[in-house]
């Protein structure tokens, strides 16, 4: 008879139902997305940065790992206080900081420049494209030694190092940005009359920002890499130039203590960056 | 004084996409519009409406014939007419006061003088209280809304609306015809309106073009004889419904010609 049939299908069905051993849980707070507990993120943090301290200080004194090229943090941060307090680190902070910073907004806005320049002519952005990539595609720290030698054991060499290695990442996301320009977005503006110059500063540029915007905290770390290689290159102030000297020297305890000072340096400027692009996406944040 | 507010003469646009394929989308469109008319366009997907509008508006350019806008040839000049385009476009990142001025501050008028005249009105078409939100914090409507003001405010005597109710449900729909009808009053415009609506068209409009499946041409001229103002129940009115038998049968003939013409190509 067909209605046992149905009952027998229907009792096995709830057997493979009851197969399932655990009891289902509620999923409710994965889907929730409730903000972590800020103490709580800091907290793990700081442990995690602690027990890395820790296994390299007692490795060290133990002989687990070579002290001699791997120092000790207890040292590492004498020797740092040393040139901190002695006033030598300062200079040379400041030398890098102002190469990157210099690097890092003429690259920038160049960059930025450059790539809206691509808006107003097909024929011009469809020429330049490839050497754009070329250019892109080649390891600029590979261009250290011969900027070095143009520019000098100065300032400027550094400034160039950092600005060549922002500049082409800039141009290239500017010029993304703009390829995906809403072209019904230009039409509605024509049609209201506007000129090409009003259609570039009210559409165009506004549109392109928030790829402008997403480079700046890449850019901060390249411009800071640039400015370093040239300091190795040749210098006569920087971080990049205390560390390289003090490796000439086997001086590990200040190849360390510089490491831990450029380290910071660079926590420093990314987070000023993050504030930046915070505040700049904030008249941004109505993009759909 | 010419005759007409808007004159289209043999209107022909061929696209040519690829080496040797060409598309006529419109084929010698031929219209005569007076001053301060309602007018609909009406017919099948694809048949070349926003083309149409496209090359009114200086968009595009046309592959023959003319527009005249109070007897001069405006062909290929954009800003002679306002447009709305098929979505509300509204600029994300500028308040809603900022998008409904814009035609304004391209003009060069100072913001303040702007504001003073676009408030009262965001005020009076159901939108006061959102000058200084942004789009995406608008529904559908509101947004359709500011878009329309915007168009309204650039101030030109003819304005073009391709489907600017598409998107919205019936009740709002509906809301913002009698919205809509109450701008055109007040403004004295001369409105060209794209719909896949009939009884929308038959509704709103003084005349109602039918156009054929690709390429678009002009099937039939109706001129809608229904006194205004129009109550929204003259839907149900023998003239309403005599009206919307022809232009039904009219345009499935069209709309089954379109299909035939998609097949083809399948
Ligand atoms: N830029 C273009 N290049 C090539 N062909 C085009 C272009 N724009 C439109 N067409 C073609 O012209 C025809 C008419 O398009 P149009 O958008 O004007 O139709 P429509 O009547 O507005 O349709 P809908 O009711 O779906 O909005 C279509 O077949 C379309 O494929
Ligand atoms: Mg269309």
């Amino acid at each position: 008879m067909e209605n046992t049939g149905i009952s027998k299908e229907l009792s096995s069905l709830s057997n493979v139902k009851t197969k399932r051993k655990k009891e289902q849980k509620s999923n409710v707070k994965y889907l929730e997305n409730k903000p972590l507990a800020e103490w709580k993120v800091n907290a793990g943090r700081f442990f995690v940065f602690l027990i890395i301290i820790l296994f390299w200080e007692a490795g060290a004194r133990a002989q687990i790992i070579d002290p001699f090229f791997w120092s000790l943090p207890s040292e590492i941060l004498a020797t740092w206080m040393q040139i901190i307090l002695d006033g030598t680190a300062w200079r040379d902070t400041f030398f890098t900081f102002q190469s990157t910073v210099y690097g890092f907004v003429i690259g920038t806005v160049a960059g930025a420049m450059l790539g809206l320049s691509f808006w107003w002519s097909r024929y011009y952005a469809k020429v330049a494209e490839p050497f754009i990539i070329m250019f892109e595609s080649m390891p600029k720290l590979a261009l250290a030694p011969i900027i070095v030698l143009i520019f000098g054991l100065g300032m400027s060499s550094k400034i160039a190092m950092a600005v060549a290695i922002t500049i082409v990442i800039t141009t290239l996301t500017t010029y993304n940005g703009l390829k995906r320009v809403d072209s019904d977005l230009i039409r509605m503006i024509y049609s209201l009359g506007a000129t090409r110059l009003q259609v570039f500063t009210k559409v165009v540029v506004p549109w392109t920002m928030p790829s402008i915007i997403s480079a700046l905290r890449i850019n901060i770390g390249l411009a800071l890499t640039g400015a370093i290689v040239g300091e190795y290159i040749g210098s006569t102030h920087g971080i990049g130039r205390m560390i390289f000297y003090a490796g000439q020297t086997y001086e590990i305890d200040l190849i360390w203590a510089g490491i831990f000072n450029l380290s910071l340096l660079s926590m420093f400027l990314y987070a000023v960056v993050s504030q930046i692009e915070k505040f700049l996406l904030a008249g941004m944040l109505h993009q759909k | 004084m010419a005759d007409f507010k808007l004159e289209l003469k043999g209107v022909t646009k061929v696209f040519e996409s690829g080496s040797n394929t060409k598309t006529t989308a419109i084929s010698n469109i031929n219209m005569k519009i007076p001053d301060h008319r309602f007018v609909s366009i009406i017919g099948p997907s694809g048949c070349g409406k926003s083309t149409l509008f496209n090359i009114i508006s200086g968009l595009m350019e046309t592959s023959m014939g003319e527009i005249k806008v109070d007897g001069n040839k405006v062909n290929g000049m954009a800003g002679t007419v306002g447009y709305m385009l098929q979505k509300d476009l509204l600029l994300p990142w500028r308040k809603i006061l900022d998008n409904v001025i814009l035609g304004m501050e391209l003009k060069g008028v100072s913001k303040k003088e702007a504001s003073d005249i676009a408030v009262p009105l965001l005020e009076k078409y159901g939108l006061g209280g959102f000058e200084h939100s942004y789009p995406s914090q608008l529904s559908g409507g509101m947004r359709q809304r500011a878009a329309l003001l915007r168009t309204i405010l650039y101030d030109r005597d003819i304005i073009l609306l391709d489907e600017p109710f598409g998107a919205l449900d019936a009740q709002t729909r509906s809301v913002m015809q009698e919205w809509l009808l109450d701008l055109w009053d007040d403004f004295q415009k001369t409105i060209l309106f794209i719909t896949h609506d009939i009884d929308e068209a038959i509704y709103l409009s003084d005349e109602v073009y039918i156009m054929s499946a690709r390429p678009g041409g002009i099937k039939e001229h109706l001129c809608i004889d229904i006194p205004r103002p129009r109550k929204p129940t003259i839907v149900t009115s023998q003239k309403f419904i005599e009206y919307k038998e022809l232009a039904l049968s009219l345009l499935s003939e069209e709309t089954k010609k379109a299909s035939q013409i998609e097949k083809k190509v399948i």
